[in-house]
């Protein structure tokens, strides 16, 4: 038997993509696929560093459409879930996807299927969830800003929306778990990694970076917020089952509240 | 902006829109175009929710709460001894833009009490709408209200700016309407609507053949009954919203559990509960009519004028059919599927879809998603294990409300509580 081995890549999904390329083409007998800096070496597995190549991430990527459209979708949002031991998940759910007849990734009774398809499911929840939850502040510079902190990493996945309906405002997004966010220049949305010192959280406490006019409009968004509950029929449970706590931090809806 | 006065303001005619329970905001496709503001995919997104659970999309608000009418079951009736405030055009315009580019909303819902006359009312609604698409680029969504009594005219501009247009009947019998609502006509509500409907077919038609024919309400009309006000049944309400979604291609018709806001002999008295487990019933009942394939009589008729409270309507019908019953999962096609109790639609497609790989048994039935609880004395699977055996619809009944715990168990329940 051939020795197993653990690859080593970038963390990026096309190198997650060589990874899988590689493993097929050289027939390895894969022990894990570890994200760069977070490795655990097995015992008795050696390592193997894979540099991520985009040719060969498309041709993973197309085999698998061709394969199945919905797989695809399935791999990429259960790849942004960052659940650990992911990587090694997709790979066996590659494989068995690539030795299947086609309509094989809709049996739901495969516990991998079912897995990645559940991971799915909950990142793209996430991904609607944070296309409702943004709320933007209009700084001084004239961009809109927001502060979001996703269980998922669902940056990428919500960039086309926020494009599309903001086409005329500049705006950024800044995933504070991540430390990276999205930046539209009114021409295009690009990746940008910075840190900020301070967390924009909605206290009561207005803060210089922001125009003046803003706080009115979170002020009057805050009351129109309190005066669409109709008392009589209060229901706190399926209010936050609908809005979770832990978003609340960032709705200025719920300033009082946090 | 004078923003003391736009907070007051704002507080009042939110808070007199809040009883119209739509807040749709998704059937409408509206692509940003030359870099505007707002994109409409058809998919409405709801940004928040009220406290009472219900989804916020839409900035809700009156243009204003002045009202010459003198409605028992409204609020913003000319004899009610309320605050009053009216927006101007551009005031809405900007409070639209400015919660639409901060995310808060999906677009504007806006309805208003009727000042001067209708006709006046409808154009000072039409004039915001006009403004946001045609100074505003604004490609986000529209909803608003039809004042009874519009013009043509007005009605067909309104369509133009507009996603979806509403006008609410309110009362589901046209002698409750006489009691209630002594200043309007029925044909006042039905002529527009017949109006928007014409308009959207005819629009419809031309597009088949000039493809940049401009949209008319994309996302059609929709309206709202009050329910529990005015003493009708549940058949009264169902049978009349049946007649708007044929007779005027309505896509959606609302219920209203009525909320006592005023003291009024005509009316329940302030402080009776809302109805909100049979507004619930409506809504399913309505969904089955739209969704599953029932015929309106087969869930309501003269020997079975009301919903049952303690069970769903179509567990209730299922059991008033028991010959019918067991469906074989296996086999029955999809029109069976979707009446047995307890399967939705997502899991007759899932059904269908799982069938063909292997016969399905209690345990796949089960992953699937069915609610057993109800479904298993209704089906036949894969399994030599079958619940039906030879009970009565009572009994079946009682051994689905033993292990059932609604949500709205206590609203019904016979049994006192102890330390109330």
């Amino acid at each position: 038997m051939k020795p197993s081995k653990t690859l080593i890549y970038d963390g990026s999904f096309n190198g997650f993509l060589t990874s899988v390329f590689v493993a097929f083409d050289e027939k390895i007998n894969v022990a894990d696929i570890q994200k760069n800096g977070q490795g655990q070496n097995g015992l008795f597995s050696d390592t193997e560093t894979i540099f991520t190549n985009v040719d060969k991430a498309k041709r993973v990527w197309n085999g698998i459409r061709s394969k199945s459209y919905n797989a695809i979708t399935n791999i990429y949002f259960a790849f942004l879930s960052e659940e650990e031991g992911i990587e090694l998940l997709l790979y066996t759910y590659i494989q068995k996807l690539m030795a299947a007849k086609k309509g094989k990734e809709m049996d739901y009774s495969d516990g991998f299927v079912l897995k990645i398809s559940q991971l799915a499911r909950s990142v793209g929840r996430e991904k609607h969830r944070m296309e409702a939850f943004v709320r933007f502040q209009l700084t001084k510079d004239n961009i809109y800003f927001a502060n979001i902190e996703p269980d998922f990493d669902v940056l990428p996945l919500i960039s086309k929306h926020f494009r599309n309906r903001y086409a005329d405002q500049q705006w950024l997004i800044y995933d504070v778990k991540r430390r990276y966010g999205i930046y539209y220049d009114l021409e295009g949305v690009e990746i940008v990694s910075l840190d900020l010192n301070e967390i924009y959280f909605n206290r009561t406490r207005k803060s210089k970076v922001f125009a003046e006019k803003e706080y009115d409009y979170q002020e009057l968004w805050n009351d129109y917020f309190k005066s669409t509950h109709i008392k009589s029929r209060i229901n706190r449970k399926l209010h936050t089952q609908h809005v979770p706590k832990r978003y609340w931090k960032y709705l200025s809806e719920k300033k009082e509240a946090v | 902006m004078n923003f003391e006065r736009i907070k007051e303001k704002l507080n009042i005619l939110a808070d007199a829109a809040k009883y119209d329970v739509s807040c749709a905001s998704s059937g409408s496709t509206r692509a940003n175009k030359n870099k505007g503001l707002g994109n409409s995919t058809g998919m409405g997104i709801c940004h928040s929710y009220t406290e009472d659970g219900r989804c916020v999309s839409l900035l809700k608000i009156l243009l204003t709460n002045h009202c010459i009418y003198d409605c028992a079951y409204c609020v913003t009736r000319r004899s009610n001894d309320v605050k009053r405030a009216a927006f101007k055009i551009q005031e809405v315009v900007d409070l639209t833009i400015n919660f639409y580019r901060r995310n808060y909303i999906e677009g504007l819902f806006l309805s208003s009490g009727i000042f001067k006359n209708p006709e006046y009312t409808m154009e000072r609604l039409v004039a915001v709408a006009k403004k946001l698409r045609e100074e505003e680029n604004f490609n986000g969504y529209i909803h608003l209200k039809s004042i009874p009594g519009a013009s043509d005219e007005l009605m067909y501009e309104a369509g133009l700016y507009a996603d979806r247009l509403s006008v609410n009947i309110e009362v589901p019998t046209i002698s409750g309407l006489k009691l209630l609502a002594p200043d309007k006509k029925h044909e006042d509500f039905t002529k527009p609507m017949l109006k928007v409907k014409n308009e959207i077919a005819r629009y419809r038609n031309e597009r088949k053949i000039i493809r940049s024919t401009p949209k008319y309400a994309p996302a059609g009309q929709s309206t709202q009954m009050i329910v529990g006000a005015s003493g009708e049944t549940d058949k009264d309400i169902i049978y009349s919203a049946t007649f708007y979604y044929k007779k005027y291609q309505m896509k959606r018709v609302y219920y209203s559990g009525y909320v006592p806001v005023l003291q009024d002999s005509r009316l329940p008295a302030v402080g009776t509960q809302v109805p909100m487990l049979r507004e619930n019933r409506l809504y399913q009942t309505d969904w089955l009519l739209r969704f599953y394939g029932f015929a309106v009589n087969e869930i309501l008729n003269d020997a079975h004028p009301n919903l049952e409270v303690d069970i769903d309507p179509k567990l209730s019908w299922a059991l008033r059919n028991l010959h019918l019953f067991p469906v074989d999962v296996n086999k029955a096609d999809k029109h069976m599927l979707a009446r047995i109790p307890g399967v939705g639609m997502n899991s007759v497609n899932k059904i269908l879809q799982a069938r063909k790989i292997r016969k399905l048994n209690w345990d796949h039935l089960k992953r699937i998603g069915l609610a057993l609880n109800r479904a298993k004395f209704f089906v036949v699977c894969d399994s030599r294990r079958w619940e039906h055996r030879d009970l009565d619809a009572e009994k079946i009944k009682g051994m689905i409300l033993q292990t059932s715990t609604g949500k709205f168990r206590n609203q019904y329940s016979k049994q006192l509580t102890l330390f109330n």
